[in-house]
């Protein structure tokens, strides 16, 4: 598609600026359908959400409730927007910008045809991981700048939380690159002649929860946990700030489901089906499947409560670190045995019998570590002590 | 008593998953409206001009004292002499429904009604008045009416004095 973009500024620009001009395009329309796609899936999450708890969610504000992400929108810009005079005013202003860029930038690398991608770097997901680690930065920033007990403990747990997870999810994702070879989000879809899901079912889960602990979703949303710290990092703020951070917390939960379709879900194809058919076809396979991964968010968020932030900190580092550890090491000698056994030449991918033998180990390693910790960890909730209550023992 | 790390969640995740293809429970009232139980004890009073003597018997059985009765001493043909009513005034923002005043009328010409929506901005617009009570629809409730319970009626149409009562005044 952007051949026909430089070839329609061709006709009145210069060669370079008409790419220069294709680019800012294409960042145009990907912002803006990102933004409005963000906008449905806020509603596609309340009504989702309302069905899992029995409710019907909201469906008042025009056919099934469809214009209700405007009714929020002009709400949130029609508000007071209120700087507490105790606040450090120039990082509280940047911060739901610095949230929301990364989340933005995150879309730069994500495939959503053969062709409609726009930059295919060869680090692509390196790329992701590096950018979306800046967000962290916009919501400590905000709980800094605050002034405020409760926005300064949310940011606290945020950081703690996104250090512990980032290590088991990106262990899940170098197994995948081991795998595929290249970091290149165009050559991981390529290489998905099978979806990745099935040969390292380990790693798409370690990835999954792994991701909901990074996105400050429930159950892992200590950060803004209302009965314990009102609103978290985002307690001072109001109108259009506050809809700043909405929105990047959900252009992140968007972006992160396209990082799983793409890593796991075999991008824009069609699973068991060779070649690409048209980019219309591939962009909105992608798009639905992401969708598909977003609803999973949500029926996690429909489900589980909320934990506790030793409980969280607990199952990164003695549940899904170790099981991450394990995987990548198992998986690194599969790929080295695999290709000697099949006698894979350089620039060749294993074969399909291959991958297949390789989710089978997966699942069996998956069975076996499942069990084994259930026998080794005991559960992280320990019954309530009781104290014995004498005459010695009290404190007055 | 879970064999698998992580089972236990697992299963949470299928019970969410069940009410997702259920019907929500959730009922949308304005359009969407339930019949109250037949035995409601709600927030309207059914009245039969024809069946009341206008003994006050309701009035003086209320805790309250809201209930307002103004007569004039009358006759009628088929019955006799009797109190005819000038003012019925039921002041329900002090009412608390207790229908005390349903079970002391002797013949049968009050009843509690099914109707719920009566909210108002005064307290002036709680107060029932004759007119009100005359013109209002008839639904009554069982409530300490086993006549009713006896023919399952279950508050859907409307009842004239002849149905409601025990026996015809
Ligand atoms: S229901 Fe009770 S409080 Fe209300 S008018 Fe009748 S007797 Fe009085």
């Amino acid at each position: 598609m952007s051949n026909e973009i430089i070839s329609f500024f061709n006709t009145f620009l210069s060669t370079s600026q008409s790419e220069a001009m294709a680019t800012f395009v294409g960042i145009f329309f990907l912002i803006n359908f990102v933004i409005i796609i963000v906008a449905f899936m806020t509603l596609l999450e309340r009504r989702l959400l309302g069905r899992l708890q029995n409710r019907i969610g909201p469906n008042r504000t025009g056919p099934n409730g469809l214009l209700q992400p405007f009714a929020d929108v002009i709400k949130l810009l029609t508000k007071e927007d209120i700087v507490i005079p105790a606040a450090d005013r120039w990082p509280f202003n940047i911060a739901p910008l610095l949230a929301l860029m990364p989340a933005l930038s995150v879309w730069i690398v994500i495939p959503f045809a053969p062709t409609w991608i726009l930059a295919d770097l060869d680090i692509g997901i390196l790329f992701v991981i590096a950018i979306t680690g800046v967000s962290v930065i916009g919501v400590f920033m905000s709980g800094w700048a605050s002034a405020n007990k409760f926005a300064l403990l949310g940011s606290m747990r945020s950081v703690a939380s996104i250090i512990s997870y980032e290590v088991p999810m990106i262990l899940a994702i170098i197994a995948v690159v081991l795998l595929v070879g290249s970091m290149s989000m165009q050559q991981i879809v390529l290489f998905q002649s099978i979806p990745l899901v099935l040969v390292q079912p380990a790693s798409f889960v370690i990835f999954l929860l792994a991701i909901v602990a990074e996105l400050n979703r429930s159950p892992f949303d200590i950060v803004e946990a209302e009965s314990e710290i009102i609103a978290g990092y985002h307690t001072e703020y109001t109108g259009m700030k506050f809809a700043t951070f909405f929105l990047a917390e959900y252009t992140a939960a968007l972006a992160w489901s396209a990082v799983v379709v793409t890593l796991f879900l075999s991008g824009w194809r069609i699973p068991f089906v060779q070649a690409d058919i048209h980019p219309f076809i591939d962009g909105l396979v992608f798009l639905i499947k992401t969708i598909f991964v977003f609803c999973i968010f949500v029926w996690f968020r429909g489900t589980w409560p909320r934990l506790r932030i030793d409980q969280i900190l607990g199952f990164s580092w003695k549940v899904l670190f170790p099981i991450a550890t394990l995987n990548l090491v198992i998986t690194a000698i599969e790929v080295l045995v695999f290709n000697d056994v099949f006698a894979v030449a350089e620039g060749e991918t294993l074969p399909t019998i291959a991958l297949v033998a390789m989710g089978l180990i997966n699942i069996a390693i998956f069975i076996v570590v499942g069990i084994a910790l259930n026998k080794f960890i005991k559960p992280i909730d320990q019954e309530p002590q009781s104290y014995p209550v004498t005459r010695e023992g009290m404190t007055l | 008593m879970t064999s698998f790390y992580g089972l236990g969640a697992l299963k949470g995740l299928i019970v969410t998953l069940r009410y997702l293809f259920r019907k929500p429970f959730t009922v949308e009232y304005p359009d969407e409206k339930l019949v109250p139980n037949p035995r409601f004890r709600g927030n309207s009073f059914v009245w039969y001009e024809d069946r009341c003597t206008g003994n006050g018997a309701c009035a003086k059985a209320c805790p309250l004292g809201i209930i307002r009765i103004v007569t004039h001493p009358t006759s009628r043909p088929d019955i006799g002499n009797l109190y005819a009513i000038d003012r019925f005034d039921i002041d329900t923002g002090r009412c608390m429904f207790c229908a005390l005043c349903i079970e002391a009328c002797p013949y049968d010409a009050v009843f509690m009604g099914n109707d719920f929506e009566r909210a108002t901005k005064t307290r002036d617009g709680l107060v029932i008045h004759k007119e009100d009570l005359v013109t209002g629809a008839k639904l009554p409730t069982q409530q300490f009416r086993p006549q009713l319970e006896a023919m399952e009626y279950k508050g859907e149409e409307e009842l004239d004095q002849h149905e409601a009562g025990r026996w015809s005044l």
